[in-house]
């Protein structure tokens, strides 16, 4: 349960990490894991199979280009469906929060 | 499953591949630049990617299938196996395909003769009404119009009888098979005619112009497939008649293969109960049920008692005893075969057992070899599940190789038995390699590769993988200890195979005795490959003309019998175990006139010339045979079989003198002589009780003279069967009138064989399963014996060193061998009983325990192991001891 939760929410992040532009697989994972603080860690385990099943689902895209110090590296850019995939698993996503939200502190009108 | 991705996998694996190189780089340098050393940084970054194997297979797996990977895999590995062991692979492909291959043969006659509907649309509303006399359902024409005029169940009813038609003024003239029909046969059959039309109501009235309809074939032959054939004139039997209909290629009314269809008249003035002589069929309106028909020509039938003139005394018809029934067209069809088949579809399912157990027996010894192979794959992560679905897929390989070679084969079967066209199998024309013969054929095959590989597989993938891997790994898989153990399924197989093997000798054995029994049953006949066969139709209008009728059957009989060589000749209305041309009727004894409520029996009846019985083989028991005075002068005499003399005078010299007659207004005709009784049912059935008419006689029946002109020659002498003796018959024919065509030329034995047909048919098919199933098993007790050997070379070499003589190892494995047959031999003589038991009515002169079967089998079988087992044996004893001690 945990773990399916998991994965579908880092396509989410995976997704969202490539709205402000391309990047490869070590940017993608240190985009989260800093943007999160260090508080999620990217398990590079499923990072890649990830990468490779947004792909199929051709949410995502790929190419190969030069890194930041000049390494070749594959960079993948979101594609217009994965734009769409997004605005809606962020929907979602924030109905889900408001709803754990509302079980886990119920009543905030009452408690104010 | 994308297809492009599935066979993208590798280029994607090698892109991955770099990607990954790519990353480990790329965290490099960032962890340098965060101010670690190049090694440090580099472990780092592989620490942080973990297993890079790992993520390669997810993806590799995200993009495969299993199943597919699997077969493929299996596929793959089967062709290595295959190309190192070429004799392992061919063995098993070849006995499956034999097994298979029996099985299917016999399942797509099976299929076709049992298991498919008959040929004509909606064929389960097809009935066969009619009386039971005997085994046949017979109609008359008197009740067929009761039925058709009140009977509510029918859509159309009508009646028929096979025959035969002389054709003339086309080329030479042509005897051809005919079908008798009324209006109402091809309504109910219901297939409709290629061109023009049925035989109509007006067609069968008495008075209308007379009409034929021509088989496809026939009208391909003579017409050249001539559409504009409808109108044409046909001369059959010396009459015009109208082409009015052609029916398609599939049509065969009841296996008859008639050529022509001709229109079957009665005069209703002429009717009378009785008359059974027809065969009926009907078809039922829609929800109407059999027993519903049932119930109503129970009803119609004692309508038909009171509604028809009877001209017989006593009251057979009201006595009960005459049953009217309906009953499905399709039993009219099948007859008993079903029983035959059913029995030999066994045997070779028997045959298709024989062969899995032997390839899971190859497979065992297989596995062995084996073990070491899979230790080590499970050593190195491979799930026990993928194993044994490897295992299981180079089975299902192995069966589906052995059922295409097996499907092959039946094909070859089938035509062959096509080919061979044995009598008596009805729906030949129907019985082909189908989609529903093929899917059986690959149901068999996958279902069998499943039985022969979970057998091994389930053995070999247990749990003790790993300390097997370690003893295999030791000692090269040939722990001698773990040996005995793992036989014990080999032993097992073997055991069963033996038994199964058994029990098909023992029935293939009783059936051989049964046909034994029957070539040496007193027939009545004389050597039927000394007589030679033929029908004809003597021209003319018999009731009119009856003298020139009775001069020209002289004639031919007396040309026959001066052709050189030809001992004695004559003929018949039919010869004797012609299962085709039978003739059935009540007689009247003079003094036993039957009583109110008994049963007048029903008697065969033949019409012969003087010298049939001389040419046929039928010996005198009393009195004297015809002579043509008899038959030119009318005379009132009549010959009986023996043992209807015994029944109605107590023995054949008092018949002699007696007298009997058809019908009470007609005269007594006086017993002149006595016959050998005759097996004419068959020779497997008891003679029945015959009545031998003259051909030619005054007043019988409701005609002033009756000549019969349909039928059968005999002819006895040298050099039956040959091109000389027939060309020298057919002149003789000829030379009394050129215009008679030769119809049925067959040696007697042609026909002798074919009243034998079933028990051959049968009896064939049998004996090859049985020696299929010998072979087999042989192959498997030559298997483990040789296996055993090969496990044991050492112990023996160590035997040879201590003293022990090359002979005395040989019995040793001579004697295990011997034991398992012994075991098997065992089981199966039980099953052998119960075998019997079910094939019981199909023996004839045999008990189901047959002591000398039973004594014969188990002995041939433990010869044919002892020699499987002595083989490899021989090896064990020609072990060199020094080569066997040094190699320790």
């Amino acid at each position: 349960m945990q773990s399916e939760m998991v994965q579908g929410t880092l396509d989410m992040l995976i997704l969202k990490t490539l709205l402000v532009g391309p990047a490869h697989g070590y940017t993608i994972a240190e985009t989260i894991e800093r943007s999160s603080e260090d508080v999620l860690q990217v398990e590079h385990g499923s990072l890649y199979p990830a990468l490779h099943r947004l792909q199929n689902r051709r949410w995502i895209a790929s190419f190969w280009g030069t890194s930041e110090n000049n390494r070749k590296a594959k960079y993948y850019r979101l594609t217009p469906e994965g734009r769409k995939q997004l605005a809606a698993q962020s929907s979602r996503w924030d109905e889900i929060v408001r709803a754990i939200g509302r079980i886990m502190n119920p009543g905030p009108e009452k408690q104010k | 499953m994308n297809r492009l991705r599935f066979f993208g996998r590798d280029p994607a694996d090698a892109e991955l591949h770099a990607e990954l190189e790519s990353y480990i780089d790329v965290a490099t340098e960032e962890n340098i630049a965060r101010g670690m050393s190049r090694e440090a940084a580099r472990c780092a970054a592989r620490r942080k990617l973990g297993n890079a194997t790992c993520v390669r297979e997810e993806v590799y797996l995200m993009n495969g299938n299993v199943i597919v990977d699997s077969a493929i895999a299996a596929v793959r590995y089967w062709l290595r196996t295959l190309r190192r062991e070429p004799m392992f692979a061919a063995v098993a492909v070849l006995t499956l395909g034999l097994g298979i291959g029996a099985a299917t043969a016999i399942f797509t006659v099976v299929n076709g003769v049992l298991l498919k509907p008959l040929p004509y649309p909606h064929p389960a509303d097809l009935v066969a009404p009619g009386v039971r006399f005997d085994v046949p359902i017979l109609m008359s024409p008197s009740l067929w119009l009761t039925c058709r005029e009140q009977g509510r169940s029918y859509q159309s009813i009508g009646i028929y009888a096979g025959g035969g038609a002389s054709v003339t003024g086309l080329g030479e003239p042509e005897q051809l098979r005919a079908l008798n029909v009324t209006h109402g046969v091809l309504n109910a059959a219901g297939v409709p005619p290629l061109i023009g039309r049925w035989i109509s109501r007006e067609d069968d009235t008495p008075g209308s112009p007379e009409v034929a309809v021509l088989s496809y074939g026939y009208w391909q032959r003579r017409f050249g497939g001539d559409p504009k054939v409808l109108g044409r004139s046909l001369t059959v039997d010396d009459e015009p008649r109208q082409i009015v209909g052609v029916m398609p290629q599939s049509f065969d009314f009841m296996d008859e293969n008639a050529e022509i269809i001709l229109p079957l008249r009665f005069e209703r003035a002429k009717l009378y109960l009785g008359q059974f002589a027809y065969l009926g069929i009907a078809r039922l309106k829609p929800g109407v049920s059999i027993e519903q028909a049932n119930a109503e020509l129970a009803q119609l039938y004692r309508v038909w008692i009171e509604s028809w003139p009877s001209i017989l005394p006593g009251s057979l018809w009201k006595s009960g005893r005459v049953k009217a029934a309906v009953s499905p067209l399709s039993r009219v069809v099948l007859g008993d075969i079903a029983g035959a088949l059913w029995t030999v579809m066994g045997a070779v399912g028997l045959v298709l057992l024989i062969a899995c157990a032997n390839v899971a027996n190859l497979l065992l010894v297989r596995a062995e070899a084996r073990q070491r192979d899979w230790g080590v794959r499970i050593a190195l992560g491979a799930g026990k599940a993928r194993i044994l679905c490897d295992a299981l897929a180079e089975s299902i390989l192995l069966a589906v190789a052995g059922g295409v070679l097996g499907l092959a084969l039946a094909y070859a079967g089938v035509a062959l038995l096509r080919h061979l066209e044995p009598a008596n199998l009805p729906r030949l024309r129907e019985i082909r390699v189908d989609l529903p013969v093929v899917a059986f054929a690959a149901a068999v095959s996958i279902l069998a590769g499943l039985i022969f590989g979970l057998i091994p597989a389930w053995k070999y993938a247990g749990s003790r993988v790993t300390s097997r891997l370690r003893g295999a790994l030791h000692d090269g898989g040939r722990a001698a200890s773990e040996g005995r153990e793992k036989r014990r399924a080999q032993r097992g197989l073997v055991v069963v195979q033996v038994a199964l093997a058994l029990v098909m000798l023992v029935t293939s054995g009783l059936l051989l005795r049964t046909f034994e029994e029957q070539r040496r049953v007193r027939t009545g006949f004389g050597d039927p490959r000394q007589a030679q066969t033929f029908r004809l139709t003597i021209p003319g209008t018999p009731i009119s003309e009856p003298e020139r009728a009775i001069r020209t059957a002289h004639d031919i009989v007396d040309k026959l019998a001066a052709i050189p060589g030809v001992t004695q000749a004559g003929f018949a209305s039919s010869m004797p175990i012609d299962l085709n041309f039978r003739n059935n009727d009540l007689i009247i004894v003079e003094g036993r006139e039957t009583k109110p409520g008994e049963n007048p029996v029903s008697r065969r009846l033949r019409y012969i010339s003087p010298g049939f019985l001389g040419a046929s083989g039928s010996r005198l028991v009393a009195g004297r045979d015809l002579d043509w005075q008899d038959i030119h002068g009318l005379r009132n005499v009549v010959m009986v079989s023996e043992n209807l003399a015994r029944e109605l005078w107590a023995s054949a010299q008092a018949a002699i003198g007696k007298r009997i007659r058809d019908l009470p207004e007609n005269p007594w005709r006086e017993v002149v002589g006595v016959v050998e009784d005759v097996r004419d049912d068959g020779v497997e059935h008891p003679a029945p009780p015959i009545v031998y008419y003259p051909f030619a006689m005054a007043k019988y029946f409701r005609f002033p003279v009756v000549v019969q002109h349909n039928i059968a020659f005999a002819v006895r002498g040298q050099g039956v069967g040959t091109a000389g003796l027939m060309s020298q018959i057919r002149q003789a024919v000829w030379s009394v009138n050129s215009s008679l065509p030769l119809a049925r030329v067959l040696t007697f034995q042609q026909i002798y064989a074919e009243s034998m047909a079933r028990t051959s048919f049968t009896t064939t098919i049998l004996v090859i399963a049985a020696v299929m199933a010998l072979l087999i098993g042989l192959v498997g007790i030559y298997g483990v014996i040789a296996y055993a050997v090969s496990l044991r070379r050492r112990e023996a070499g160590i035997r040879l060193a201590l003293g022990s003589r090359p002979r005395e190892l040989q019995w040793m494995f001579v004697r295990s061998g011997l034991a398992l047959t012994l075991a098997g031999v065992a089981v199966g003589l039980a099953g052998a009983a119960g075998a019997g038991k079910l094939i019981a009515t199909q023996l004839f002169g045999v008990t189901p325990l047959d002591p000398s079967t039973y004594v014969a089998t188990p002995l041939l079988l433990l010869v044919a192991s002892v020699a499987a087992c002595w083989f490899p044996a021989r090896r064990a004893g020609a072990v060199d001891p020094a080569e066997t001690l040094r190699s320790e």
